[in-house]
């Protein structure tokens, strides 16, 4: 079973309706007895940085991803503001993060080159992948997916960094380490693209 | 670079897709469900459903609509009209809906903006506006906004309630024309360009498309970021993939719409 982790705030249910379509089974949950109990674990959604890390933490689900997610070795993906509280730190509240991947989270410039940059990036965006990964097989590179984020991670190891995009400046789309996969984009919002790298996902060995 | 989207716009009324032209003599074309799952597979961007009759003892069917729709598209899509509380739009997001447009809604209260920002985010705010051309006094655009489905002015300046969306926290602005909706000659660049010149956020244009040619000039000399489609596509003028091939070879960055059918692969290759 994968779940879903609910940390009452992004849409959940678009992931469980992506999966539930590809034929994996999942539940949407906030116990942290039943992301124990779970094979992998999706953080997916759309929030704030700040907002996120205080309901993990009151549900006790920072530790529970920490320890018996990640740390036992279960695969773990992290979508949009998943990908960023992986990090040591968020510019975004100023939010100190679950610190599984080193580095920090900093938002898009207001211009580059003296030409306003829209912040947030709304829409379509090509994905470099910069090094091979299993969640891309057969995910042609420079596939467009779906994107809807105003603060990109910057690893402090850029060999973690798979995939990268631009939006005014280069950015990191997507990270790997072990059994943590987790993107900036949002696989079930990416079409047929997004849904393989899902199901990818699924089929990851611990 | 962001790709330019291209958002087919499906009107239901009673749980059926319609075209409206010029707002009047709506035609049934069809199921909104099908439609949905048809323009998807197209390589349409994202979607957007007017539900044009919008009442509160039809709300339910709008609702089961959006139900259906998220389950067979994964792309984002949008569901306005007659949105005019918090609770509104929080039924349609939890149905499934990426974003929910607010419309006249907004301009009877203003504040329905920020506090839809504040509970979903911005990107889930997407403040559309009905403009049209006028003479009147102290509308230094040019173009005043129109609520209620085309029926009543409010005296208010396209510009600058564009400009003030943008500040309560609508996370993108869909310009609607009132006098290009239905007409096929292309939309209405002027405002478009001076609504996307002056705000930060997204600009989607709306109404008017006949032909390719008028998408190349929304995003071109309209600056627009994303274009709304309807009759152009909704009686088989032009493919999603036809605009796509035009805009493309226009030099225009559009997303390549990739078909994966990996589930066969799967099955193959588990001999299944």
């Amino acid at each position: 079973m994968i779940a879903i982790v609910d940390y009452k705030a992004g849409n959940l249910t678009s992931v469980a309706r992506a999966l539930e379509h590809l034929g994996h089974s999942c539940e949407i949950t906030d116990r942290p007895e039943r992301v124990r109990a779970a094979d992998r674990a999706i953080l997916p959604g759309v929030g704030a940085a700040g907002a996120t890390m205080e309901n993990l933490r009151a549900l006790g689900l920072d530790e529970v991803l920490r320890n018996d997610v990640v740390g036992a070795g279960k695969p773990f993906l992290g979508i949009c503001i998943g990908i960023q509280v992986l990090f040591d730190w968020s510019e975004e509240d100023d939010a100190r993060c679950l610190g599984i991947i080193a580095g920090r989270v900093v938002r898009f410039p207001p211009a580059v080159d003296g030409r306003p940059l829209k912040v947030p990036q709304i829409g379509w965006n090509r994905v470099r992948q910069t090094q091979p990964h299993p969640v891309f097989r057969g995910v042609p590179d420079n596939t467009h997916f779906y994107f809807v984020n105003s603060y990109y991670p910057v690893p402090d190891d850029p060999a973690l960094v798979i995939a990268a995009s631009d939006h005014g400046v280069p950015f990191c789309a997507a990270v790997a380490r072990d059994n943590v996969v987790a993107t900036q984009f949002h696989l079930e919002k990416s079409g047929a693209a997004g849904l393989r790298l899902l199901d990818n996902f699924c089929r990851l060995e611990p | 670079m962001i790709a330019k989207r291209i958002i087919p716009c499906l009107d239901v009324r009673a749980g059926q897709v319609t075209k409206g032209v010029r707002f009047l003599d709506n035609a049934d074309v069809g199921d909104p469900v099908a439609m949905a799952r048809y323009y998807y597979e197209q390589g349409a961007d994202e979607l957007v459903f007017y539900d044009i009759t919008a009442s509160n003892e039809r709300r339910g069917i709008m609702i089961d609509v959006v139900r259906a729709v998220a389950r067979e598209i994964f792309i984002p899509f949008s569901v306005g009209g007659g949105l005019r509380t918090l609770e509104d739009m929080r039924a349609v997001l939890l149905a499934g809906a990426e974003k929910v447009s607010i419309d006249s809604g907004a301009v009877r209260d203003p504040s329905l903006i920020a506090a839809g920002a504040r509970a979903f985010g911005s990107q889930c705010v997407v403040l559309s506006m009905q403009v049209k051309r006028t003479g009147r006094a102290g509308l230094p655009s040019g173009h005043e906004v129109i609520i209620d489905g085309g029926r009543t002015p409010t005296r208010r300046d396209a510009f600058e309630w564009a400009r003030e969306g943008e500040r309560m926290g609508a996370g993108e602005l869909c310009v609607n024309s009132i006098d290009a909706d239905g007409t096929k000659a292309g939309y209405d660049l002027e405002i478009t360009r001076m609504i996307a010149d002056g705000v930060g956020i997204p600009v989607i244009a709306s109404g008017g498309a006949g032909e390719p040619r008028h998408l190349l000039d929304a995003f071109t000399a309209g600056g627009a970021d994303a274009a709304i489609v309807a009759s152009i596509v909704h009686y088989g003028e032009c493919t999603i993939p036809d605009l796509k091939r035009y805009l493309r070879g226009s030099g225009v960055e559009i997303r390549e719409a990739i078909n994966l059918d990996f589930r066969d692969e799967e099955t193959k290759r588990s001999g299944t």
